[in-house]
């Protein structure tokens, strides 16, 4: 069989490093070479992790499948251990397909200073920082890939960023570092406490779980904290929101696009993977505050955005609010709940991924992201742009059909019938108020969205651009979206592609929670 | 009584290079003096042989119990040889184009680095105090070594008497402990202790700290680090990075082996003591790190915050706790090693970049990216490493600290772990400054070009490597510090 070949998943895994280095050593004469090589480098990933997926064994989605196990460092008893359940598998797929499609948008489209080489190096050791995340089961080595990924997103947006790269890329650095330092102290001692419980190999993210409910309660209070704190400032949850804004606003377009579409995506995932399976009961404690900080982040996301005056501005902040439906989900704390925030994670990569390409391209024709300044007439202008933009921004605030929809319905319906803990604990009013402020949500985002597309798409080019020769969607742009484009239909009219691929997988995981 | 040759043939051989290098210098002329550099750097390497086939091997003890090489110590001294071996690959072209009494140098360096390879074999009070004054002598005339420069003459003296003044606390207190225990050894002083029980005499505890504070000294501890910064800006670049690395290593062993082995009675006056000062130093050097503009002073706060990393260790020792003393113990060992090929690399690339233009400030690094790719690179990985940033070792550093207070759990062990995360936060913001300078800023209109030279740039290359491969496979060093039995051989 194939999906007991481990090596097939390292190999997918370590590929882009290959690829980094290769494009590390091409003379710098040769910058179409390079941009060439991380075409091809970035494809063969894609086509790898590809492999993986069809070779996977959907009837027992729930199990780990392409495992590896080897010891690595002796002296912590931590060890190389990977794998890829259904949960793992859309996002491990959905990394391979946006940086490769980011490889292809930059043959073509370079941000300011040039220097592809670096670029894509370091778009390369990003995306083996990513994927790595989404397949390691050991504690240690998923903090490694966790902290990977900093360094190269730090000089992506210090060096091809925005005028407040410096202010925007530190501030990204340390504030995410600031939260995975706190999670690597919880991680550690949950460590300690389940080596004293005796399990075997007690960093196993798969042990760790079947254990279910390690230590005392006020242990299991504290380490969730801790490990909150890392996850909640990655994902982003309001009110650690800050430096999303900044870090999406500066950042280079295929930066935002994978910081919105696989580096938030750490965060949730995180939350579901580790926070929730082994720390169940400090997890039942935090989830209404999760839930109640969630649906404040999706009110306060929505009403920032209809504040916002640069397009990519709005589109960050739309991000705080979506990730609230995600973590919603996740605070309702049942199948249903895990369910739709995974699905709604899914859909927010692709779609706010797909945005973002779209409010890169906008500036490239501009040189403005500011509304007021684009004008409208954008539809009479560039009509297919127009099109994709309004068709993008229907996915992203929920239009049944498309992508957007089913994240964020599953996710207030999960919230509506809480697991049985919480109700017990006479959290349901709770739920039932935030399910009516969640849909409140949805309305203020359709709303900011239909601002959006009425400012810039409708209406006659302003007298500034009326004469310019704007181009339309050009080639690379058509390669670069269409995948996604379509992804956001599919997942729209058939939802059970990715709830099947998940659902083993999460019942098994919410075995663990409820015990 | 017979002597184990085996177990001191690396300091042997050590004395034995040092005079060689004084005599070859005596009898050559000229451009020949060159010589003495590869000379040590053969009898370094030979050194280090005899060291590493005492790797992971039995106990030796020898001198009484005075004296012992056990994992701990090889470990240490493997260290120790390793910088020396780096230190002398920056030193060689620093010191052959900057007119300097080379023989002298080499010499001085060598005596010290003898001294620091006792160190953590040492088992006695007295032959402690011999090892460090071995190791501080020679850096005194070492720092001072600049002759036509008054900064250097200031920094000797600095250093010459804060030295002294450390030492003599030191002795008094060694002096009351001998009156209280009548014995000199380590282990015979632990032993000794214990029949006060819960109620030791003042005076006693006075004595332990006046030891302690010796040392603080010499690993410029806040609020003992004053002579740094000065002393390190105004020696030359090797010795500053020597005094930076090697010989705060060489503080630690000594500091190591007073509080484990002889004061471990009385962990719970010690421990919390330099818990405080670990607070101190780290939080007081990033602070003031954050201020500089010179490339040196940013390195020697950045080196005075990470004495304090090293000190939280020592914050979580438990009178008789053996297994929250190795955990500690093991943390700050792997720390150093992990903090030492960092931090050397840092100064040697500050040392490429000084070399033949006398740039050393902040602004001079800017556009080093577009300058000299390979420099950038290096000290991007080195700085990252200071900071605790994949993919660099540090990252494991950091995690050992962390991983030994999460294993104490103690209330100071949380406060440690808490002062620990904000500290490395702030780290990170001067740390990144730098990088941000060298990436992201444009270089200044005629700026000289950057030229490390061949010998340099493979030192750098092989500290990068280093700590890229240390990252990926931690276990190199951490299953040999892992094995560490402080006490084996007692």
């Amino acid at each position: 069989m194939l999906n007991d070949q481990g090596w097939l998943l390292s190999l997918a895994l370590f590929m882009p490093l290959i690829g980094a280095a290769a494009v590390t050593v091409v003379p710098s004469r040769r910058e179409d070479l390079a941009k060439q090589l991380g075409v091809f480098f970035t494809g063969v990933t894609f086509l790898l992790a590809l492999v993986v997926a069809f070779g996977f064994d959907y009837s027992r989605s729930g199990e780990l499948q392409y495992e590896t196990v080897a010891t690595w460092i002796d002296a912590i008893g931590s060890r190389y251990h990977l794998g890829i359940d259904g949960i793992s598998m859309p996002l491990f797929v959905l990394t391979g397909l946006l940086t490769f499609l980011c490889a292809i948008y930059t043959t073509k489209i370079m941000p300011s200073p040039g220097k592809p080489r670096a670029f894509l190096a370091l778009m390369m050791l990003l995306q083996t920082g990513m994927a790595g995340t989404f397949v390691a089961f050991d504690l240690v080595l998923f903090f490694v890939f966790w902290e990977i990924v900093l360094v190269p997103m730090y000089f992506m947006i210090g060096m091809w960023g925005g005028p407040r790269r410096e202010y925007a890329s530190v501030k990204f650095f340390l504030y995410t570092l600031f939260g995975s330092v706190f999670m690597l102290v919880a991680f550690l001692s949950v460590y300690f406490v389940a080596r004293d419980a005796g399990i075997a190999n007690p960093w196993d993210i798969v042990e760790l779980s079947a254990a279910a409910g390690l230590g005392t309660s006020t242990f299991q209070t504290f380490a969730f904290l801790g490990i909150f704190l890392g996850f909640a400032i990655k994902v982003p949850m309001w009110p650690f929101h800050t430096w999303l804004p900044d870090a999406h606003t500066e950042a280079p377009t295929v930066g935002s696009v994978l910081l919105a579409g696989i580096l938030l995506k750490m965060g949730t995932y995180g939350f579901i993977r580790i926070a929730l399976p082994i720390l169940p009961e400090g997890a039942m404690r935090f989830a209404p505050l999760i839930g109640v900080l969630g649906v404040i982040g999706i009110i306060y996301g929505s009403l920032a955005c209809l504040a916002q005056t640069d397009v990519k501005r709005l589109i960050a902040f739309s991000s705080v609010g979506h990730m609230g439906f995600v973590m919603l989900g996740i605070a309702a704390m049942n199948e249903t709940g895990i369910q739709a925030a995974l699905y709604g994670n899914i859909a927010h990569g692709v779609v706010t991924g797909s945005l973002f390409f779209l409010a890169g391209s906008l500036h490239e024709r501009y040189h403005t992201r500011e509304m007021a300044e684009i004008g409208g007439g954008m539809l009479t202008k560039m009509p297919r742009y127009g099109a994709l933009l309004v068709y993008v921004s229907m996915a992203s605030l929920g239009l049944p059909g498309l992508a957007g929809f089913w994240g964020e319905f599953t996710a207030l319906w999960a919230a509506r019938s809480p697991a049985e803990a919480l109700v017990a604990n006479g959290y349901s009013g709770l739920y039932l108020g935030l399910v009516i402020f969640g849909a409140i949500g949805t309305v203020l985002t359709a709303g900011y969205f239909l601002w959006l597309i009425q400012r810039v798409g409708l209406g006659r080019p302003s007298a500034r651009w009326a004469n310019e020769p704007l181009a339309d969607v050009m080639p690379v742009e058509w390669v670069s979206w269409t995948p996604l484009l379509v992804i956001i239909l599919v997942m729209g009219v058939y939802p059970a592609l990715i709830f099947g691929v998940q659902d083993q997988a999460v019942t098994t995981l919410v075995s663990f929670i409820t015990g | 009584m017979t002597i184990d040759f085996g177990a001191i043939a690396p300091e042997l051989v050590l004395t034995a290079t040092a005079l060689v290098v004084l005599l070859v210098d005596l009898v050559l002329k000229g451009q020949a003096k060159q010589l003495v550099n590869p000379i040590a750097v053969v009898g370094t390497l030979v050194a280090l042989g005899f060291t590493l086939v005492m790797w992971g091997g039995e106990p030796r003890v020898t001198f009484g119990e005075s004296y012992v090489v056990n994992q701990y110590a090889v470990v240490f001294k493997v260290i120790f040889l390793v910088s020396l071996l780096a230190i002398l690959g920056i030193s060689w072209r620093y010191f052959a184009e900057g007119r300097y009494f080379q023989g002298e140098y080499y010499f001085l360096l060598l005596v010290s680095f003898l001294g620091m390879v006792v160190m953590p074999s040492a088992r006695d009070l007295l032959l402690l105090f011999v090892a460090l004054e071995t190791v501080s002598i020679p850096a005194f005339a070492m720092a001072g070594m600049r002759k036509r420069s008054l900064y250097s003459s200031e920094a000797a003296i600095k250093f010459f008497l804060i030295g002294v003044i450390s030492v003599a606390l030191m002795l008094f207190g060694i002096s009351m402990i001998y009156g209280f225990t009548g014995t000199t050894s380590l282990p015979g002083i632990a032993r000794e202790l214990g029949q006060w029980g819960a109620s030791p005499p003042p005076l006693l505890l006075a004595s332990i700290l006046l030891v302690i504070v010796g040392f603080g000294f010499k690993i410029s501890a806040v609020p003992f680090h004053f002579w740094a910064p000065d002393t390190y800006a105004g020696s030359p670049m090797p010795v500053a990075s020597m005094l930076a690395v090697a010989s705060k290593a060489a503080g630690f062993a000594g500091l190591v082996a007073v509080t484990f082995i002889a004061f471990e009675p009385y962990a719970e006056v010690w421990a919390p003591a330099l818990g405080v000062l670990a607070i101190l130093t780290m939080t007081l050097g990033n602070l003031v790190a954050l201020q500089q503009r010179d490339m040196i002073r940013l390195l020697a706060y950045s080196s005075v915050a990470q004495a304090g990393y090293m000190l939280i260790p020592f914050g979580l020792a438990v009178s008789g706790d053996a297994a929250v003393n190795a955990a500690a113990v093991q943390a700050m060992l792997f720390y150093i090693a992990a903090y030492a090929i960092p931090n050397i690399g840092a100064f040697g690339v500050v040392i490429a970049v000084n070399r033949r233009t006398g740039y050393r400030s902040i602004e001079d690094f800017a556009g080093l990216g577009a300058r000299h790719p390979f420099m950038a690179m290096a000290m991007t990985t080195f700085l990252l490493s200071l900071g605790g940033a994949p993919p660099t070792v540090g990252l494991w550093a950091k995690f050992a600290v962390i991983q030994a207070s999460a294993q104490s759990g103690t209330a100071m062990a949380w406060t440690l772990m808490g002062f620990l995360i904000v500290n490395s936060v702030i780290a990170f913001f001067y740390y990144l400054h730098v990088v941000w300078v060298m990436w992201m800023r444009e270089p200044r209109d005629g700026i000289a070009p950057v030229r490390p030279g061949l010998n340099l740039s493979v030192v750098t290359a092989g500290l990068v490597l280093v700590t890229v491969v240390l990252f990926v496979l931690p276990g190199l060093v951490s299953d040999a510090t892992s094995v560490t039995d402080l006490l084996a051989g007692m």
